[in-house]
């Protein structure tokens, strides 16, 4: 099959993210002491079981993100390809299934007749209202009520089958592979991290790694053949929905930093290092920006930047790069509105360390301003970007939520957990109530947002000492317990 | 003292102009009030003779910042930049889309708002330092673990699904008050307790959290040693001196909120149909009403800076050590 490849903005801005953190990875492993406290990340259980959940938001996400454009069949055999309008990714051509099989309006999870009752025609004559088979969700079956449960169950389990065959491999491999870096016996390092005595907690790592395996290879084993969280109104397939919602979460949370770190990097260390005149500019500039309520300048700014999408739309060539503009304008405007606390805090470090020695000494030896900042005072400060950064990262998936519920969040055909609320916030009132549309965006985003959360507690209680933190408490708690033990 | 509060009131005024020109740049620069009339009556088909008198309707109908026509002092005055954008420092808010007008709307809605508001901060506030404090004194034990897990797992829910949650189990299932509302009086309470109980619950985790730190912050200074040592028992020394001294910063850092409560919040009041700031606000982002946003954008910031003026005055009623220059 051929196809076009598309590059929207923000697929642009994902592939130079990823490019950053490759880069940025990099220079950390060269430098022993920037490597330290990714060490203490390392070490933290918490930390690293919400790691291995956010990789596999990561990887969903990614696919998501390389979009293309499938070429039409030709039926009269013409030299030249024609491409379809419709933008495709990665993701939705692997779930073409899920994408397609689309029902007529709400089934339940696992249903195989529809949730409303409609009038249908009978062969001989007549109407009858009742509920009619789905189209997709369980077609192959003949009897639904007999062979349903067993039919799940089968599959279900081969798929957790599978899922653990491929648990197994990586288990061993990686314990494998510790043994030999540790110059161990293999059943000793087993035994180590069944004990869960490594440095690095592997026993956490694999206990959620099997988790979301078992879920995974289950969910992917059925949802071909049922809709496994139910379909919405339009009989749209929700675990589809929920799949689309990621890449929007993670790109929010990630773009807006994206955004607004040159602006909070350059503003606040320059306010910091040159003091005076500039010092007062910046900070009247984010003094005034942090006055207005943040969902008021948000709704503000988006408002117009609608009416300008609405008064031009010469300048959008396809849904999808609307979609997309609307959402990294969204981007854009939530870092204007969240910079303001980073640039703040970076002018108060870097007022700190203009005032240390070896920046005096750098200063009298007559190096430049622009050399003292990057190579002396940027360095230095970036522990407080990334704390910063890893930290508002969950809340800003939760800000899309609430924005789009407002009114003024992404475009309304861009699929997000804010839309997908939005769509199914009446539905509890419904009889009978449709509750897994609901259900899904809950347990995606909570799983999301919540492993967010506690790896930014790791990142923070290792590049951030003082602060009292989850990770932290669980250390000396561990230690007291181990104490009480021996 | 007076002479300090002078000059913090004085430094606001050009954070408010500064308020106001970002708002007139975005209202009137980045669209022009042509593109807003031709927004409002539909974008295809509109005759020019449609959009003008939208425009002279609503007020729209001079230059934006120099009026050519007008002879003297009304060259400056009669343009849309004097009337629209610097009349708010009087207060004087014009009429919303819809005809009404927008001062006595806000006057109207202030108590609704403020009616959710209080309480959830009120008792938030008191529910939060309970927790954080029953935290504290069971520090490295179960219960504080459990305990920060639990804010963690709060902090990780959308407040959405806090409401929705909440309205689905107590108005749905249990039928226990009104789904949503509003009276006058003393019979409106049944329309507020759900409202307030989520209200307090949605922000629990991330508050309680924080109080907690302060409260270890503060358990590492000498005067905690010195209590100790003196052999006072642990009860004492948290509820008297840890708890006197952490709540400095706690209600210093809560009075930059307080000024705010007027505006009440958006999706709580929406959700439950309480006719405050916060329901107004959000029917002017659905419809689009540009006038009622840019006040609340002003109101909001004006808010916020009498709240930062209060923390500071707050900071030397609580702390005689802070002398304000």
């Amino acid at each position: 099959m051929s196809f076009k490849p598309v590059i929207l903005w923000t697929d642009a801005l994902v592939y130079v993210l990823v490019a950053v953190i490759v880069i940025f990875a990099w220079q950390v492993r060269r430098h022993e002491h920037l490597l330290a406290p990714w060490r203490r990340v390392g070490h933290s259980a918490s930390g690293m079981a919400a790691l291995t959940i956010l990789m596999f938001f990561i990887v969903i996400g990614l696919l998501d993100t390389i979009h293309l454009r499938p070429a039409i069949e030709n039926g009269n055999g013409g030299s030249e390809a024609a491409y379809g309008v419709e933008v495709l990714s990665l993701l939705d051509l692997l779930a073409t299934p899920l994408r397609t099989q689309v029902e007529t309006t709400y089934s339940a999870p696992f249903a195989t007749h529809l949730y409303a009752r409609e009038t249908v025609e009978l062969p001989g004559g007549g109407q009858v209202r009742e509920f009619p088979r789905l189209k997709f969700g369980g077609a192959h079956l003949q009897d639904p009520e007999a062979q349903l449960a067993s039919d799940i169950a089968t599959r279900a389990g081969a798929g957790a089958g599978l899922a653990l065959l491929l648990w197994f491999l990586i288990a061993t491999s990686v314990t494998a592979l510790v043994a030999h870096r540790r110059d161990e016996r293999f059943m000793s390092t087993l035994s180590t991290i069944w004990r869960g005595i490594t440095p690095v907690p592997w026993r956490a790592v694999f206990v959620t790694l099997a988790l979301i395996l078992l879920l995974g290879g289950a969910a992917l084993a059925l949802c071909s053949d049922y809709h496994i969280l139910g379909t919405d109104k339009v009989g749209q397939d929700v675990f589809y929905q929920s799949l689309k919602s990621i890449r929007t979460g993670l790109l929010i949370g990630t773009l807006t930093t994206l955004m607004m770190l040159p602006f909070a990097l350059l503003l606040g260390v320059a306010a910091g290092y040159f003091r005076g005149w500039v010092d007062d500019l910046i900070q009247y500039l984010y003094t005034t920006l942090s006055s207005i309520p943040g969902v008021l300048l948000i709704a503000a700014t988006v408002l117009m930047m609608q009416v300008y999408m609405e008064t031009h739309p010469e300048l959008f060539d396809t849904i999808a790069a609307r979609a997309d503009l609307r959402l990294l304008f969204l981007c854009i405007i939530l870092g204007v509105t969240s910079w303001t606390g980073l640039c703040r805090l970076l002018r108060g470090e870097t007022l700190k360390l203009r005032e240390m020695e070896y920046i005096q000494a750098a200063n009298a030896f007559g190096v430049s301003h622009w050399r003292i900042i990057s190579r002396h005072i940027i360095p230095n400060v970036m522990h407080i970007v990334l704390i910063t950064t890893v930290m508002d990262f969950s809340g800003l998936v939760l800000a899309e939520a609430v924005l789009s519920y407002v009114g003024v969040g992404v475009d309304p055909s861009t699929i997000s957990f804010g839309t997908m609320i939005n769509a199914a916030r009446l539905e509890m009132a419904r009889e009978p109530m449709v509750w897994w549309a609901l259900f899904a965006a809950f347990s995606f985003m909570f799983a999301l947002v919540l492993s967010a959360n506690l790896f930014a507690d790791a990142v923070q209680n290792a590049f951030d000492p003082r602060m009292k933190t989850l990770s932290a408490l669980a250390r000396t708690w561990r230690r007291k317990s181990i104490g009480k033990n021996a | 003292m007076l002479n300090y509060i002078i000059r913090r009131i004085l430094y606001a005024i050009p954070i408010l102009v500064g308020v106001n020109l970002i708002t007139f740049t975005l209202f009137f620069v980045v669209n022009t009030p042509d593109d807003m009339a031709r927004m409002q009556l539909g974008i295809k088909r509109v005759t020019p003779e449609a959009i003008a008198k939208w425009k002279q309707e609503h007020g729209y109908d001079q230059p934006l910042m120099f009026n050519n026509a007008e002879e003297g002092l009304e060259k400056i005055t009669r343009t849309i930049f004097f009337e629209k954008s610097v009349a708010m420092f009087a207060f004087r808010f014009g009429r919303a889309d819809d005809g009404r007008d927008i001062a006595y709307e806000i006057r109207t809605r202030m108590l609704p708002s403020l009616a959710i508001a209080l309480p959830v901060f009120v008792l938030g506030l008191i529910v939060y330092i309970a927790f954080a404090l029953t935290m504290v004194f069971f520090r490295a034990t179960y219960v504080d673990f459990w305990g920060v897990v639990l804010c963690v797992a709060l902090m990780s829910i959308s407040s959405l699904f806090y409401i929705i949650g909440g309205q689905f189990l107590i108005s749905k299932l249990w039928h226990l008050v009104p789904i949503s509302g509003y009276s006058q009086g003393l019979d409106s309470a049944k329309f507020l307790v759900l409202p307030v109980i989520i209200g307090i619950i949605s922000a629990a985790g991330a508050n309680t959290r924080w109080y907690r730190t302060l409260f270890l912050e503060e358990m590492g200074k000498d005067y905690v040693r010195t209590a100790r040592a003196k052999g006072l028992p642990e009860s004492t020394v948290l509820f008297r001196h840890v708890l006197q001294n952490a709540l400095i910063p706690i209600l210093t850092g809560a009075v930059v909120v307080i000024p705010l409560l007027f505006l009440g919040s958006l999706i709580v009041e929406s959700f439950f149909g309480i006719p405050g700031l916060g329901s107004y606000t959000i029917d002017a982002i659905n419809s689009q009403d540009f006038a009622v946003v840019r006040v609340m954008v002003f109101l909001g910031s004006l808010l916020y800076i009498v709240g930062l003026i209060l923390t500071d005055i707050s900071y030397t009623l609580v702390d005689p050590r802070i002398r304000l220059e």
